[in-house]
This record gives structure tokens, sequence and C-alpha cells, in this order.
């Protein structure tokens, strides 16, 4: 039920992003032509680009090779579209979730201590810390991290991508070089890529524990001034359990909420953290694609992402239901 | 300017009973919501009297003083073209603000509206709606907004619209699922049955709740909105140049940090931070403010 | 020949049985890796592809053709007053031929390959290899195409394979562009066997195996490719082209960031950074251990192009006031530091050597005194376009010249626009009113320069220019020798022409810089790509 839901979005993705690309301006046959092309090699190039097809003949194609799997080729890096995703995304992911889950071991425990003492010091602290965080771009705060941790100290390994070449990668199983150089066995390996992860993860981080140490503080606070929690005291139960078994559990909506949105914003936005990082994710792939109006690359790209997000939101909305039986029109 | 950027307190307010001795009892309560006023004033401060603060053209340039570092006469210091930091950071924050605040303006307004209709009625209304703001969402948020403005031209205009349209969903959300929680709760039944039509009850009996959580939602958003304009700007997609605006002299500044010229970047960054630092602030003030259980 | 044989990386297959013992030793495993023998590159953009033929292959992936690859013939090397190295566009060499001959008429060139040159898989090269990647280059179109017949190169006939070892190209007529035309990256060898036994039906080039596999006789194979991260090239140690590289290794990496690659390079963590700013190369020339080399890049011109299709831009009395208002010495210090040759300010027409300076300065009362005889006194409003991508130089230059427009009381409003609508906008449809523009013609000659930026309808005349006799001076010059009597003062009134209608305003020729932390050996080549040949570690 909830997967038939998701194919209309997928369907809309798949239009959009069919539409915005060719709403780009700029013309991918000359551009791919190459520096000396004349107008007959730039027809010659559209029309092995398909470009000089229809636009609804353009979309069909399109549809038609989506279905058999094929996402088309990427111009700029000259690779199969889907090579390029499944090879770039675990890149992504894995930074993605690492800063996560540093935002989340930082940010949660932050916006639970806020929340029981509402407007004390550590309250204020802890609001002001987080806000700092999030207050800074990311792309300046990567240039300042290596600039300090690199350039000045020497402390972290240079900003290369995941993992320095003088390491051999380990044998791809799940794409994340700190699970497969786990799985290898092989300890160096797996410290060296975890120390490529450090700064670009941390970057992420920071600019993540805002809006989770937020939502978390606001929704406790609104978990422990509500009637059950006063009931549940009033009813003696020690103050630990009510924090924990009732507070936070109903407060977890809001949060998981809001883990759901800051995880696929921030798949978006470490575009820029990639980017500064050498890291070799999808979001570094996708800006160059755009700039360079490269059609299969932004359409596989967007679609990738697209049904990340709705595998994501199904989790969320399983996550809702769960937690509060409220939701849904069906219980009504 | 000042409308815009509150304008989540006005459909409370006229219910509200001595709504001015309670926002002086949570400010006594809450010395950081003071001090993020305080600073909202310096930028808004900033904001009017820009152009009339600086010490120098923002605009002008001089080759024979490029890239000074800060001193007397350029408190800043000087960017690579000779142009006065201070001036144009100064000058920036208008720009910077108008941005930001004309962008969640619009994602609030579209998206409380589409939320709470989403929310309220249900039904094929509800499913063609979320079905849409789904599409949105499933788009890497930041590759829409670039993609909108590499598709419409990097003007102020596209950056506001392309800002708001990513925020939509945001709200739309939010609202939905608040009002979806509270349109069969007693106080709206009540309200109903009192005769009041279905936009009156939804506008003033539900929507208010939905508020608080709102509010969060667009401190942070102001804040994301200027960090989305600067995003652009590194992308090579912000304001056009030789326009002063914090995001793209922190982006043309952050190549300047390793070989040394750090003031460029700093300043315009810590200034962007300012903004950003007193918008989020403030949210978390005004939710307190806002809450209807908090008060008493 | 696969060259991602697994994920276990390049190592195994450069590096001694060592490797699998190394594996247990971390600090040997180190030592092996970043060994004396490897230099590690870094640049800011992407290599897609192994085969310079391929549709869509971006300039930088040129180098690999290069590297990996042989062309019948190469040209010299020379030291730069500088103590650099420069290729020497003067001094044809042998690369995969021995030696060769032209018939008296000009029009047949007759080649004997090395009888010793052997491709990477052992095979020995034949003149029917030659003949098939020529064959491939004039059939494939696009770039590649094009760069042919500027040679004269067009049709498979032209090229025999007359027996193993002697290979004959005919013109249709003598052309100084032929031979040239065969040094440059467009014309390398390639393995026809093994390139046939990878192609099909569809893909009677071997397009697909080519794009992902090395399969030439040149210095270098590329033994692990991960596209937008690393090149992996290693000696080929049966090298015949040429003396055997330094370097056993070179690993290029790809890094975006401008400041990162800075930061790499000071540091000495990577031993060269391919093309950097022109504010980095002159700020690290100041320092003891980087060495930065800047060469002004052969037959490049950076310019103003102003539109003939824009009506005021029609008044020549305007271009030379847009040409007078342009402050090119504040200019060429804020956006070029210093590197590259001022092309302003000349005494008039000097010799036939190009580029060289316009006669224009910077004097806004001549500025004024133009646009006030001109039909346009009181100025106008003009979109100024720059390429996104190019925005380091871009960018300050058209910020200056705006601010100088704008005391004449010309408006300009700056767009930027990113890549792949530039070559659109500017090149393909010409429709940018004013914009900054570069060309640099890879045959170092003037009439090759003016062929392409000149001449009406040619790619890099962005302006729409069209001069009756700049075009039968082009027609005329192109492929005569320049030896030949008429030829310097014909090209000589090109340029007269060119400063007096100023269709293109020269700013300065730009250069390449490379700096340098451990490694020596650089060479700079007019492809303005890498030549890691003779890279060797310091």
């Amino acid at each position: 039920m909830r997967l038939a839901q998701a194919i209309p979005v997928v369907l809309g993705v798949v239009l959009v992003s069919f539409l915005l690309t060719r709403a780009l301006p700029g013309d991918p046959a000359a551009y791919f032509a190459g520096d000396a092309a004349t107008p007959e090699s730039i027809a010659a190039t559209r029309a092995k680009l398909g470009l000089d097809k229809s636009m609804p003949e353009q979309f069909l194609r399109y549809c038609g090779d989506l279905l058999r799997g094929d996402l088309g080729q990427s111009l700029s890096t000259g690779q199969p579209v889907l090579d390029e995703l499944t090879r770039r995304l675990p890149a992504s992911l894995e930074l993605t979730l690492t800063a996560l889950l540093i935002s989340c071991g930082i940010a949660v425990p932050l916006g639970v201590l806020a929340a029981t003492r509402p407007g004390s010091w550590v309250d204020h602290l802890c609001r002001v810390l987080v806000t700092a965080g999030v207050s800074l771009p990311t792309f300046f705060t990567g240039v300042v991290l290596i600039y300090v941790f690199y350039y000045l100290t020497g402390w972290a390994p240079s900003p290369l991508g995941r993992l320095d070449f003088i390491y051999i990668e380990p044998p791809t199983v799940t794409g994340f070089l700190l699970i497969d150089a786990a799985l290898d066995g092989d300890g160096e390996t797996w410290a060296a890529a975890l120390r490529q992860l450090i700064l670009p993860a941390l970057t992420l981080a920071l600019f993540t524990m805002a809006p989770i140490a937020r939502m978390t503080r606001a929704a406790m606070l609104s978990a422990l001034s509500s009637d059950f929690i006063r009931t549940a005291r009033a009813a003696g139960l020690t103050s630990r359990k009510v924090l924990f078994a009732y507070a936070f559990r109903n407060a977890l909506l809001p949060v998981v909420t809001t883990l759901g949105m800051v995880f696929s914003f921030t798949l978006g936005a470490n575009v820029l953290v990639e980017k500064v990082f050498a890291w070799p994710g999808i979001g570094s792939f996708a800006v160059e694609a755009l700039v360079a109006s490269d059609y299969a690359a932004v359409q596989g790209f967007v679609l990738c992402m697209a049904l990340l997000f709705v595998a994501l939101n199904l989790v969320i909305d399983m996550a809702y239901s769960l937690i509060d039986p409220r939701i849904g029109f069906d219980s009504k | 300017m000042t409308d815009a950027t509150i304008p989540a307190p006005k459909p409370a307010s006229p219910r509200r009973q001595g709504s001015f001795d309670h926002i002086v009892y949570v400010l006594k309560d809450n010395p950081v919501t003071m001090l993020a006023f305080a600073m909202f004033a310096v930028l808004i401060f900033a904001a009017v009297l820009g152009p009339a603060l600086a010490p120098y053209d923002p605009l002008a340039t001089d080759a024979a003083i490029a890239l000074q570092p800060p001193s007397a006469a350029h408190w800043f210091g000087t960017d690579n073209l000779g142009r006065d930091v201070f001036s144009r950071t100064i000058v920036a924050t208008r720009l910077d603000l108008l941005i930001s605040v004309a962008a969640v303006a619009i994602s609030f307004v579209v998206g409380s509206a589409l939320g709470a209709a989403a929310g309220y009625w249900g039904g094929w209304l509800d499913v063609a709606l979320s079905r849409v703001l789904d599409t949105i969402m499933a788009f890497p948020l930041f590759v829409l907004a670039m993609g909108i403005v590499a598709a419409l031209g990097n003007t102020i205009e596209n950056i506001v619209y392309a800002t708001a349209i990513i925020n939509v969903p945001f709200y739309a959300r939010l609202v939905r699922a608040e009002v979806n929680i509270r349109r069969e709760a007693g106080f709206a039944l009540a309200a109903r049955l009192a005769g009041n039509s279905d936009i009156r009850v939804l506008a003033l009996h539900i929507f208010p709740n939905a508020l608080p959580p709102m509010m969060v939602q667009v401190s942070l958003n102001l804040g994301w909105a200027i960090l989305n304009a600067a995003g652009l700007s590194f992308i090579g997609l912000g304001v056009r140049p030789p326009t002063a605006e914090w995001g793209i002299m922190v982006a043309e500044g952050a190549n300047f940090i390793v070989s040394g010229e750090w003031w460029l970047a700093i300043f315009p960054g810590l200034c962007l931070m300012f903004a950003v630092f007193t918008f989020n602030l403030l949210g978390d003030g005004l939710r307190d403010m806002v809450d209807p259980r908090r008060r008493t | 020949m696969d060259i991602t044989p697994s994920r276990r990386g390049f190592l195994k297959l450069g590096a001694s049985g060592a490797v699998i013992a190394a594996s247990q030793l971390p600090f040997l495993k180190y030592a092996q890796a970043a060994g004396e023998e490897t230099v590690v590159v870094v640049m800011g953009q992407t290599i897609n592809s192994l085969d310079l033929h391929r549709t869509g292959t971006n300039r930088p992936s040129y180098q690999v053709a290069v590297n990996c690859y042989d062309r019948l013939v190469s040209f010299g090397t020379k030291e730069m007053p500088d103590g650099s190295l420069s290729y020497d566009y003067s001094v044809i060499e042998p690369e995969l031929a021995e030696s060769w001959t032209v018939s008296d008429d000009g029009t047949v060139y007759t080649f004997k390959i090395k009888p010793e040159a052997r491709f990477q898989d052992g095979s020995k090269v034949t003149a029917h290899d030659v003949k098939w990647s020529f064959d491939r280059a004039v059939s494939v179109g696009g770039f590649p195409t094009v760069q042919m017949k500027a040679g004269g190169l067009e049709r498979p006939d032209q090229f025999a394979a007359v027996d193993d070892e002697t290979f004959t190209v005919t013109l249709d007529e003598a052309s100084k562009l032929a031979l040239p035309d065969l040094a440059v990256p467009v014309p390398f060898i390639l393995n026809s066997a093994v390139a046939r036994a990878n192609a099909t039906e569809a893909d009677p080039w071997a397009m697909e195996f080519v794009h992902k596999n090395t399969i030439g006789s040149g210095a270098f194979k590329v033994v692990r490719w991960d596209p937008g991260q690393q090149l992996v090239y290693e000696r080929n140690d049966d090298w015949t082209g040429g003396p055997l590289p330094g370097a056993k290794r070179v690993v290029l990496r790809e890094v975006p960031s401008q400041s990162t690659r800075r930061a790499l390079i000071e540091r000495g963590d990577v031993q060269l950074s391919y093309n950097i700013p022109n504010k980095d190369a002159a700020e690290l020339d100041a320092m003891d251990d980087v060495a930065v080399y800047s060469t002004p890049i052969e037959n490049a011109i950076y310019v103003v192009s102003l539109n003939y299709d824009f009506e005021p831009f029609q008044d020549p009395d305007v271009r030379k006031a847009v040409a007078y208002a342009i402050p090119y010495e504040q200019i060429f210090k804020t956006a070029a530091y210093g590197r590259g040759v001022p092309m302003w300010g000349g005494k008039g027409v000097d010799g036939p050597a190009w580029p060289q300076p316009s006669p224009y300065e910077y004097n806004l009362d001549k500025a004024k005194a133009h646009l006030e005889k001109s039909g346009f006194a009181n100025g106008f409003e003009v979109p100024f376009s720059i390429d996104l991508s190019q925005a380091d130089w871009m960018e300050p230059t058209a910020l200056l010249i705006q601010e100088n427009l704008a005391k004449l009381g010309i408006t300009t409003q700056i767009d930027k626009i990113p890549g792949a609508n530039w070559r659109t906008a500017s090149l393909v449809e010409k429709r940018l009113p004013l914009a900054l523009e570069t060309f640099g013609g890879w045959l170092n000659y003037p009439c090759y320069y003016f062929f392409w930026a000149y001449l009406d309808g040619h790619l890099f005349n962005s302006s729409n220019y069209k001069n009756d006799e700049i075009e039968a001076l082009v027609a005329k010059t192109l492929k005569m020798p320049v030896d030949n009597p008429e030829y310097a003062p014909a090209v000589q009134r090109m340029f007269e022409i060119a400063f007096e209608d100023l269709p293109r305003i020269p700013l300065w020729q730009p250069a390449l810089n490379v700096a340098s932390n451990g490694a020596e050996g650089y060479e700079y080549w007019f492809h303005r790509e890498l030549d890691a040949r003779k890279l060797t570690k310091a």
C-alpha cells in the first residue's frame, strides 16, 4: 500500500528531472563536440546523443531505457551513470551516516539535557553551541578545518578523498570502506579510511547538530509539559522512568521526522563538502554534471536520490505509526 | 521588513491577552532570547543604514591597495580588487536579509496553506498534494535549487524562488501533521458546532497550534536560506558580481585562506554566522512566547 | 589489459611479488607505494576518457593520448630562458617513424616505421596499424576529424600502408600545416589487432574498448583509472619512442578545490600541481621549496570580444572608445598577477610574430573623445558575459572593465554563464554582445589563429566579424610556407586590419602555471596537458 503511494512520486521525479535538465541552458552537443567543433561535428554529436529527436520522443526513449535498467552514459565522466552511482553512492552514504551518527551522539543528549533544565545556563549553552555549528556554510567550515588540521598542524591526512593512495582499497563488499576494511581484517586500512573520514564527517556533523538538538529539546519540552507526564509524575514514577519511557518516547516522533529531513537535506548538502575534500561521492558528481548540462548524469542522480528518499520515507512512516498510533486516516 | 520577519505571531496575537506582559515575562526568563533580540536589532540597523554606514564605496576598486590586511583605514582589510571588505560586508546585510526573509515568507505562506488544506480536508486533496510535495522533497534539495537557478538564470529573484520552493514541503508537512492530529479534537469540534466555518476553524483554532513547531522551522529556514544562497555562490550560481553578498564573499574568500588572506572570508563569514545565529536563537525564543502550553 | 582487474588496486600490477608479504607489513607497504619512482600530480579537472577520439572526451583527457600512445612524429624540446623545458615547434622529431621523405611537390609524405617499435602487448607496430588509426581519426567525427582536416587529412584514401614498415600520406595540395598536424595528440597510433578484436558491428572503431583501455606503444600505460578520482600511469619499459621516463609510476589525483590543491603542493604531499591560478603561481614562486613554471601559452590571447551584431559595436569609434577605456595595466596586475605577456601599448604592427601588442592603452580622455565622435555619445547598456569556469581571471577583469566603461556612460551587467551554456552562447550562437574570450591555436602560425578567430562563421570568431580582405589573406597564407616572401607582409596586413577593426581587443597572452615541489622534468606543451614522459622525482 505504501509502496503503491511511492509510485507516483517516482514517476513525478522522472518527469520533473527530465524537464529540469532540458530547461538547463546550453547545448550539450556543442559542449561535448569539443574545442574546435564545426557546425557539422556539433550536429553529428547531437545525433549521437539522441538530442536531435523531439522532446516526447526523447522522453519515451529515456523511459524505455530506464525500464531496461539503463541510466545512460555520463558525458562528463564517460562512464555509464549506473556504474558511477553504484561506485559513488557508498562514499556519500558513508560520509553522511558517519556525520549523522556523530551528530546524533552529541545532539540528542544535549537536547534532552537542555529540556530537563529549561532556562538554566546548561540550556542556554546548548543552544548557543549547536546554533553556532549550523551558522556557518559547510564549505567554509571545511576549508577552515583543512587549514587548521592539515595545513597548519598536519594532524589530519591530506584531504584527498576516501583513502590515501598509498593504501590498497579493501575488496568491495558493501562499498563502505570502513565496513569492507573491517571484513577484510585490515586494521591499518580501516584506520586510514577513518582518518580521511573524520574531517568531512565533522564538518557535516557540526552542521546537522542544531536541527536535531533543537527538535529534541522542543519535543521533550512539550512532552514533559503534557498531561500524561503530569499524571505519571503524580503516580509517583521515578523521574528517570518518566523521562525515558514516556517523555522521550513521545518526543521521538518529531525527532524522527527531523532526522529524516536532515538526512535527505544532508545528502544534498554534502555536495559542497565533497567538493572541498575531493570526496568521490554522488554530490560532487551531480554538481559537475549540472554545470556541464550532462543530462543522463543529472537524471540518474536525481532518480537515485529520489528512490533513496522514498525508501527513507517509508521507514519514517512506519516509525510514525509505531510511535504514534494517532496518525493516519485509515484508523479513523 | 520587520513584518515579514515575524509573520507567524500575528494570527495568534489578537487572541492574546496581555501579550506584552507575557513577552516581558518570557524575556526575563530567557537572557539568550533577549540577546537574540538585541542582535536582531543590530542586523536591522545594519540593513537599513548599511550604505550610510559604509566608509567606502563597496564597488570601487583600487589595484594599488589590493589584498591588504585589516588596518585603521580598512577595518576588515581589502579584497583582491582593492575593495573595502568592511563596506562590502555592511552593505551586504540588506540584500542577505531580503533574500532569506522573502524566501521564507513565500514558503511559509504557500506551505501553510497547502499543508492546512491537506491535513484538514484529507481525501483526494491530501493524497494529491502529498504526492506533489513528496516529489519535490524526493529531490536532493540543494541540487534542485542549483538546477532551478541554473535553468532560470542566476538573478536574486530566482535564488529567492529556488530557496522558497525547496522549503515549501517542510512547512506543508509539518502543518499537515499537526492539523491532521487536531482536526477532530474537542476544541475544533466545539468551534465548528458554535457555527464557525471550516476556514475559520482551521485558521483561528487549529492552525495556531501548528505555530510552535513552525517557528522552529522558520528560524532554521531563515538561516538556511542565507546558507543556501552562500552555497549557490560557492558553486558559482550566486548573485551577480560585483554585488556584495556574504555568501559570495565567503565563497570567493575561501580560496584565499590557504594563501594567508584570511580576512576576505572570515569577516563576511562571521557576519553570516551572526545573522544565522540570530535567526536561530530568535526562533527558539519566539517559540517560547507563542507556545500556548507555556502560557499560564 | 583491463585496467581494473581487481579492487585490490594498482600495486599488485606494478610492484614485485613482495606486495603480498607487504600487506602484513604496513610500513613496507607505505614505503613501496610512495617510493622514489612515483610522482604524484594533482589537478582540478577530471579525466573522462582514455580515448581522445571519443565524442565528449574533454581536454585534460588528451594527456592520455600523449603519455600512453605514440604518433609518427613529435616536436623537439628546448630550454626556455628561465631554465624550464618547452616543446620546440620548429623541430619535428621521430617518434614511431624512423625517417620520412616528402615528394617534390610537397603532397606525398612517406614514413618509415621504426622496426623495433612494439605495442605494449609485445606485437610489432606496423604501417597497417598507422593506417587503421588514421582512418579512425578522420572517420569518427567531432574534434579529431576537425583537427585532422586542419592539416589537410580528410579521407581514408589519403593514407596507405605500402608494406609493414612504410606508410604514405597523400595530400590534395601541399600545406605547411600537414607535418605539424601529425605531431599533435590526435593522430596517435593504436594496436589495430587488439582494437579489431574488441570492435563490434555497431562499434567498428572499438570506441567502447579504447575508452577504458590503453592499447598503444607509448611511454606509459594506464593501470588504474577511477573516474573523478585518479589515474595511475605505469612506465612501459620497452618504449622506443624516446628516452625512457624517469618515473616508474605517475599518479594523477583529481582535486576540485583550489585551496586544497594549494595546501597539498605547499606541504609537499604531492610533487606537481598542474595548471594553478595566477595568484598561487605568483605566491608559490616566492617560496623556497616550490618551483613554479609559468610559460606564456603560444598563439593564445585573452581578449574582449565586441559583437558586430550589437548595434553600438558596429560603430568603429565605440569599439576604439572601449579599447581605450580598458585599464590594461591594472587588469594584468590584479587578474593575471603579472603572469603572462602584456598585449597592449604597442607601437604599431611589428613583424610577423603573433601574438603581438595592440596599439591601444588605458586613456580615458581618448576613450571619451572617441565615444563623443560616435553615434552613442550618451552611452548605452550592454550585458557583459563571462565564463563561470574561467571566473578566476574573467571576473576581476570584467569588474575592472565594467567600472571604467561606467565612466564613459556605458552601463554593463555582468553575467556568469555556466560551462555548457558558455560554448553555445559565445561560440556556436555567437550571441553575446560583450564578452571575454580566449583562443589558442595548437599550430603556431598567425594565419592559423586568424583562420579560427577572424573568419566569418568560424568557431572562435565570437564577434561575428567579417572582413573580405582578411578572408582573402587567410586563404592565401594558410598553407603557404612561412619562408615565402609574400607571407610576412600578408600576415602583417591582417594584424593591421584586426587592430583597426577591433572585433577582439587583446588584453594579454596568458601563461600556463605549474608548481612543482620535488619533481623535475616538467615540459610545457602547446596542448597544455601533462606530459609525464620526462617527469622524475627530485
